[in-house]
């Protein structure tokens, strides 16, 4: 088979772990970010600074960083402690770092989408009658998260990206793949070319959607 | 119905209202004139609490509204806001727009909620745009449908904040006329305005404000016709 075609095939037979930790990470990134965003708008000083600090924290180091500490340093931590703990599957470990990683970066995407919303609207609301959860619910959410999910899925294809870094913590994903071929047949650049040409077909299909979904929205917003 | 003693309210250091004594009784029509900055808006929307009085007591129906341990979405129920730039839910049809709250807060069925919106949109004259968005509607358009949306919680009094200046002027005049509407149908109303001919024909009486505080008062014949204070005159003669 030609060499090219099958460096295309390695780098693809890792593509569901890639996916499988993408998937996985963006749900705790969003659950997560949504916590964090709204601990960061919190009146309460203490809990608006614990939340603060999680995301600069999170965004003032690199995610290999990150995945390093959780995979290998965590368990000798928990060792030193007389626990004893591994990994038993670094796919597990990945999606949670990817996913506490991400969101980070959500939750500042969440937050500047509910402060995007005009603050007439929280007030006719309120005048309406709502809470403040009724507004939030009814009026306030929906709005914002029609303006985040372009920002939304710009995170998921970043992290799709970043997930490249895992093959450090031996995790078999698309690049992994790559390396471990180009390793043992020294087909170095049929091997990456295959890489990079995997990773665009995930990612060219959903910057285009991306790019559709922001076209809509300055149509409705022309219109207002 | 609406009394209001040496209410303030401060911006930081900045002295926005400096004590208002007011009282606005069932079925008035009571019209808010005065400069740019003088308070007018800040005091409409101290009575529904959407600015928090520094001090005073404002009093609905005899009830203190800003003190302790009050339901505060209770109150707003009688209280109808309208706003200078409308703020309709974009994401929401105009009748979804009315309903929304009757449904929501105040649990009423649907059918019963969209048969009410279908005689308010009647009543404002939007009765073939209920099932369009906002963004489709005139600025005209857009506050009569704030207005059949506050009405649609039967509110006992209604606010209105400079309701037609965002507006052009050639849809002025429809929204004045369901204002005026509502006005003969006995509905208590508080109107921050800069349409003094309005103010003239439907107001029981105008509140002049200036500097944060209600300089004179009198029915429209008396403050239009032959004011007072010095600020008045002086600010009449620039508007009329």
């Amino acid at each position: 088979m030609n060499v090219y075609l099958k460096g295309i095939q390695i780098a693809y037979s890792g593509i569901a772990v890639t996916l499988e930790i993408t998937i996985f990470a963006v749900i705790i990134g969003v659950a997560l970010g949504l916590i964090v965003a709204l601990g960061k708008m919190s009146s309460l000083k203490p809990v608006k600074i614990i939340f603060s600090v999680y995301v600069e924290l999170l965004r003032g180091t690199p995610m290999v960083v990150q995945a390093l500490i959780i995979y290998a340093g965590v368990p000798m931590l928990a060792q030193k402690y007389g626990i004893a703990f591994r990994w038993d599957d670094p796919v597990i470990a990945s999606i949670l770092v990817c996913g506490i990683n991400s969101s980070a970066y959500v939750a500042e995407i969440i937050r500047s989408g509910l402060q995007a919303v005009d603050k007439g609207q929280m007030e006719a609301a309120r005048s309406l009658g709502m809470n403040h959860f009724q507004a939030m619910r009814f009026i306030i959410v929906p709005q914002a998260f029609r303006i985040i999910l372009p920002a939304l899925a710009n995170e998921f294809i970043s992290l799709l990206k970043e997930t490249a870094v895992l093959s450090i913590i031996s995790v078999v994903e698309v690049t992994r793949r790559s390396m471990l071929w180009a390793a043992a047949t020294f087909e170095a650049w049929p091997a990456y070319l295959g890489t990079a040409i995997v990773y665009l077909s995930i990612t060219i299909p959903l910057s285009r959607l991306v790019a559709y979904m922001e076209r809509r929205m300055a149509q409705s917003d022309r219109s207002k | 119905m609406i009394e209001v003693n040496n209410l303030k309210k401060e911006f930081g250091k900045l002295e926005v209202l400096k004590g208002i004594s007011e009282k606005i009784e069932e079925n008035q029509v009571v019209c808010v004139i005065g400069p740019s900055g003088s308070g007018k808006s800040t005091f409409l929307r101290c009575i529904n609490l959407l600015e928090t009085p520094t001090s005073g007591e404002i009093y609905i129906d005899g009830e203190q509204i800003n003190g302790k341990n009050i339901d505060i979405n209770k109150i707003r129920e009688k209280l109808g806001m309208v706003f200078q730039n409308f703020n309709l839910f974009p994401h929401m049809t105009t009748m979804d727009n009315i309903t929304i709250s009757p449904i929501r807060v105040n649990k009423s069925s649907r059918a019963e909620a969209e048969k009410e919106a279908k005689a308010l949109l009647e009543m404002v004259g939007l009765q073939d745009k209920a099932n369009v968005y906002p963004a489709s509607l005139s600025g005209g358009q857009k506050q009569r449908a704030a207005i059949a949306r506050a009405l649609a919680m039967k509110p006992e009094i209604m606010l209105f904040d400079e309701p037609t200046s965002a507006l052009d002027p050639e849809m002025v005049g429809e929204v004045l006329q369901v204002m005026k509407d509502l006005a003969h149908r006995g509905m208590t109303m508080v109107i921050v305005t800069h349409e003094m001919g309005f103010a003239k024909e439907v107001a029981d009486r105008v509140l002049f404000m200036d500097e944060g505080m209600i300089v004179e008062q009198g029915t429209p014949e008396e403050i239009f016709g032959n004011p007072q204070n010095e600020r008045t005159k002086s600010f009449l003669s620039k508007v009329l």
